[in-house]
Formats: C-alpha cells, structure tokens, sequence
C-alpha cells in the first residue's frame, strides 16, 4: 500500500502554476473563485489526489478560505481525497449501463485486480471503482481512466483483461 | 430518408475541423446574423421556429431569451449547460465530439442575440476529450476572426470559455451550474430571482442546452418558419435521441419530431428493435428521470393509436399511462430486465446526486434506496410497496429543484405500472434472487383505458 502522510508539504510545478494563471484570466476581476474546479483538476493531475496541504495551496493562490476549498473538494465526486492507484479504473454502474451487464464487469474487475472497490493494489498501479453515469449510454459498459479520461467502450471481459495487461507493461 | 439539421454532415472526414466545417457550410450562421440582423431579429427567428429547450424541461428556447433583463451598464452571460449527465442521455457528448463548431457557431449567434460579450460552455468534468475538443474548435474559431474583438467588423465582441465541471449530476440543474460555475458546491438556488434577472455573478444570464444552441444555427440559416415547418404541432423541428439499452443498434438519432415510437424502436432506419431477438418489457422514454412505461403503453395510447415521438404525444395520458420526452434518453429493457432492479439501481443513483440541502430529496431518495434494496435482495414486505409510493409522494413538489421530483417519478411510475413484479419479489424471495419475472402480459394489447390514478 501506499504511505502518505497527511500533512506531507507539496510543491507545484511551475507548469502547473502556469496553467492557473491561464485560467484565471477567463473570469471577470474579482471572481477568481470561479478558477477553482478547473484548478482541482489540474491539481489532481499533476499529484494525483487532493491532499489538505494542496487544497489549502490552492486556496492561498485564489485567495479564499481553506474551507472553501474543502466543501467544493468534497462535494463533487472526481476530486480524489485519499490517494489512488497510478490507473484509477472509473466504471459506469447506472442503469442503462446494467442492462449489457455493467455490474457483472464490476465483478471481473474486483477479481482480476485482487482488491475491492477504492482500494489500491499492492504494486500502487491500480485501483477501482463504479462511478453514476458517464453520458455513454448506447456504448455500454463503458469505463473511463483519469486524469486524461480517455473512454473504452462496448467493454467485455476480454477487453478488460488486454486493458489491464496494456496498463501494467505501459 | 428524415431530414437531417444538426447531424447532416457528421460522417464527413474532418467535419470536426474549422476548414471541413466552413467548407459544408459552417459558420454562415455568424455571417448572416452579424452582418444582416440585430439581436432582437434572431431572437424573433428564434421565437418564430418554436424551438423548445433540449436539456429536459421543453420550455420554449425564444421566450426564455425574451426574458432576459437588460440593465444598462450590466454583463449578461449565456452559459452553456454541457453538464449531461441523465442515465440515458449522451447526445450533447456525441455532438461535441464529432461536430464541435456547430456549439461553437450556435453560441457565437446566440451570445449576439443575447448581448453577452462573455459566454462559458459548463462541460461535466468527465467529459475531458471533448472539453479538449472544444478548446481547440475555439482556438480555431477566433484565429479565423468569428471570437474575440469587433467579429467580422460587426464591432460585436464574443470571447468563449468552456469550464469543466466536477462530477455532480447536479450541476445539469441551471441554478446549480451557476453557483458551480462561481466555484461552489452546485446547491440549486431558490427561485424567483431565476438566472435571466439575477445569474452568473448576480448579472443577468440566459442557460441552454448544448442541443438547443446548436438548433439556433439552421434556424438563422434557414429561418425559424422554415424550422416550424418541421415536426409536429408544438414539438418543431428535429430532436436528438440517445438510443441505449437491449437495442440492435443503440446510439444517437436525429428526428423529426412526430415518428411514430414504434417505427424509432423496430425500423431498420433507427434502431433495429429489441437485441437478440428478445421481446421488449419496457421503457425510459426521455432520461431516467421521466416515468417508466410498459411495452403496450409506450407505442399506442391508452386509446390505441399510435405514440408519437413528440412532446405532446409522448406525456399524453398523464402519468397514468404516459411519460415524458424530457433530454431525449431513450432507454429499452428487453424482457429479461428486471423492473425492481433498475428502479434500485436509478434510486441509488438519485440518493448519490442528491445534493443534501432539502431535507425530503436528501432523507427521501436514501429511503427508497433501502427500500427498493430490500425489494430486490429478497427481505421486503408487501408494506414496502406503499411505503415507497408514500415516500414518493412526500419528495415530489417539495424541494428547491427538480431532482426530487426526478427521483420520485421512476419510482412511483415503476410500482403503478409493474406492482404484479414487485409484490412476485415479496412472495418469492428466493426464486427473484435468481430468475425474472419475464415479460408478463406488458406487451399485450391494451384491454382497455387505463386512466385511474390511486
């Protein structure tokens, strides 16, 4: 398993720093909070989960509360508050999705893994989870891998499989 | 072959470039618009095609924009809502995927329209390739002069952003998207003021749907008579269906609205009928938010005639033996579906989405969660069947917005039409845990009108 410590300091790059200064601009004089899911994104991107000590970075840079910053993270379900396999294996588990056999994917994908859903695998690579519907309705089941989000679509358990394997030599 | 407004060049190779784009006719929209008309004219064009918005609610698109408040000195905004994020629904996605400059056009017509100088594309975070896409159609657009200052010499300025969202169903809720938008949590907003007298930042700010934008760009080029020339009564012009479920060939459609249900689900020219020679059960006419219907019901009327693919002809009936057309998510569940799973499975999706702030949405949607969990995995009591209709009821009508309502609907609707599938799970705990409850007479031909509600 991963060891993070909670209040480890983080840095950003200045890349990433960058990009949020691009993005500022968008909004009006003022509303620079508008910046702040965007910015998450970015964030996460770059460490891969949202630590306190980043969020409160973020909230230095915009130039809000702290708290501010932890109701938007908590809120909305993309912002990863614990930290995540390097694959983050996002799969459709609503509806539309069930009914060309989403939930039994789940199950293949629990079992080729060997963990259970948010839990990360021992080599760090990995980790799980069904997530409410992804828009990509008529191409079911369907799963999506962070921070790119690329999509596959119309998944089996073959396909899975030669995803999961591409993965691990990647 | 349908007439096709939004979707006609969508197999052309690199359609989704600015040049292939402009070479199909692209961007004539803008010309015309900006050179030829003022605002308050393509407002009118607009109010004369009969557009009605495509995200969910039907409200006529033209009227809404009539609405706007226009206070000297203060920005107006229009954002457009590309949060989708309705089981069901995926049309918004496909089109931006394979045709970004039609949004693109369409917002750069309606902004004009509008008076906005700034306008945001809200993109559901998910959706990160095609929020990439976007960007790039923009970076196109305005090197070729249709953003940024005084476009075409018309002195109209227009600059364009696409923010990404967060993941949070939510957020497809206009008031939601805007306090998301301001770098909130997407709690809904307690209307009036609505968003045209006091939106984004307080200014006044009209919210459309990705497909309802789009439509804006045939009606300038074409004019909006000629765009109410299509259709059906008051459901004008074309619709996007997301076709999903047991399906031969799911995906996306452009209608004219009117085609009868039955020709959409078993013509060879949309989607094939039901997969694998199975029968169908039933179905999610416009988002998993709007009543489930039985096979017979979705395509006759109560009457028997034919159910047409409009909005009045998809409601027709009521929630007794109607539905909705809502986003246009076209779901179908072949006769091996089961109908008390699926109301589980959409419960718990509206449980996880609500977003807390009304006590019978956030305490309600989790009831019937554990309710219908119960159902399904074989320790419910017939009293739970009303007990779920209760529940319903105390949700619908009784919160800021309408997730609540969303989420009621699916599960009363489920129980009103296939009650005979829920009491078979209470009297046969074991045998539901591994079979279905089959077609049962869902299909038959309507007996005889069904018009009593409770």
């Amino acid at each position: 398993m991963l060891k993070v410590e909670e209040t480890q300091p983080v840095e950003f790059s200045s890349a990433l720093i960058a990009k949020c200064d691009e993005i500022v601009k968008r909004y009006p004089e003022g509303k620079q909070k508008s910046a702040l899911l965007p910015i998450l994104h970015e964030v996460q991107a770059e460490l891969g989960w949202l630590s306190t000590s980043a969020m409160d970075k973020v909230a230095a840079y915009l130039d809000i509360q702290d708290i501010e910053v932890y109701e938007v993270a908590s809120f909305y379900s993309m912002y990863f508050l614990k930290p995540q396999g390097k694959y983050v294996l996002e799969v459709c588990r609503t509806g539309p999705c069930c009914l060309v056999g989403a939930e039994k994917l789940m199950g293949h994908i629990e079992e080729k893994l060997g963990v259970k859903e948010n839990q990360v695998t021992e080599d760090g690579l990995f980790s799980w989870r069904g997530v409410e519907c992804l828009a990509a309705c008529g191409y079911g089941p369907v799963l999506q891998i962070g921070p790119e989000y690329t999509f596959y679509e119309n998944l089996n358990e073959q396909k899975v499989d030669e995803l999961i394997e591409d993965l691990r030599k990647k | 072959m349908a007439r096709k407004l939004l979707l006609e060049h969508i197999n052309v190779p690199g359609i989704n470039t600015l040049d292939v784009y402009r070479q199909k006719g692209g961007y004539r929209a803008v010309e015309k618009a900006l050179k030829t008309l003022t605002p308050d004219e393509v407002v009118e064009e607009v109010k004369k095609s009969g557009l009605r918005g495509r995200g969910g609610a039907g409200f006529p698109t033209g009227m809404k924009w009539s609405f706007l408040a226009k206070p000297e000195g203060v920005a107006r905004y229009l954002v457009c809502n590309a949060d989708e994020s309705e089981p069901g629904t995926f049309k918004d996605r496909y089109l931006m995927t394979y045709i970004p400059h039609a949004l693109i056009e369409g917002m750069i017509v309606s902004s004009f329209a509008l008076g906005a100088n700034t306008s945001y594309i809200y993109v559901r975070g998910e959706m990160m390739p095609q929020i990439r896409i976007l960007e790039r159609a923009i970076a196109e657009a305005k090197n070729a002069g249709f953003l940024g200052k005084n476009i075409l010499g018309s002195g109209y300025d227009l600059e364009l952003y696409v923010q990404p969202g967060g993941g949070a169903y939510i957020c497809g809720e206009e008031t939601a998207l805007l306090e998301s938008l301001e770098g909130k949590r997407g709690n809904p907003r307690i209307k009036p003021p609505f968003p045209a007298i006091a939106g984004l930042y307080g200014c006044p700010t009209v919210v459309n749907n990705v497909e309802s934008i789009a439509a804006v760009v045939p009606i300038i080029n074409d004019g909006g008579d000629e765009y109410a020339k299509i259709g059906i009564g008051r459901s004008t012009g074309t619709k996007l269906i997301s076709a999903s479920g047991n399906l031969v060939r799911p995906g996306v459609y452009e209608i004219e609205l009117g085609l009868p249900v039955e020709e959409f689900i078993y013509s060879d020219e949309w989607c094939g009928g039901i997969a694998n020679g199975k029968r169908l059960k039933a179905t999610v006419a416009g988002g998993s938010s709007v009543p489930i219907l039985p096979a017979n019901l979705t395509l006759k009327l109560a009457n028997g005639e034919p159910r047409l693919m409009s909005y009045e002809s998809l409601s027709e009936g009521g929630f007794a033996t109607g539905s909705m057309m809502g986003s246009g998510g076209f779901i179908a569940f072949d006769e091996d579906q089961c109908i008390v799973r699926n109301t589980w499975n959409f419960s718990r999706f509206y449980h996880h989405e609500s977003c807390g702030q009304c006590s019978p949405c956030r305490e309600g949607t989790g009831w019937m969660e554990k309710v219908l969990h119960r159902l399904e995995y074989g320790h419910g009591k017939m009293s739970d069947i009303d007990l779920l209709v209760d529940v319903s009821k105390k949700i619908e009508g009784n919160t800021i917005c309408p997730l609540g309502d969303a989420a009621a609907w699916p599960v009363a609707s489920a129980i009103r039409h296939f009650r005979d599938e829920f009491e078979w799970h209470v009297n046969e705990p074991v045998k539901s845990l591994s079979t279905n409850y089959g077609l049962a007479n869902y299909a038959d031909p309507i007996a005889k009108a069904v018009t009593i509600e409770n």
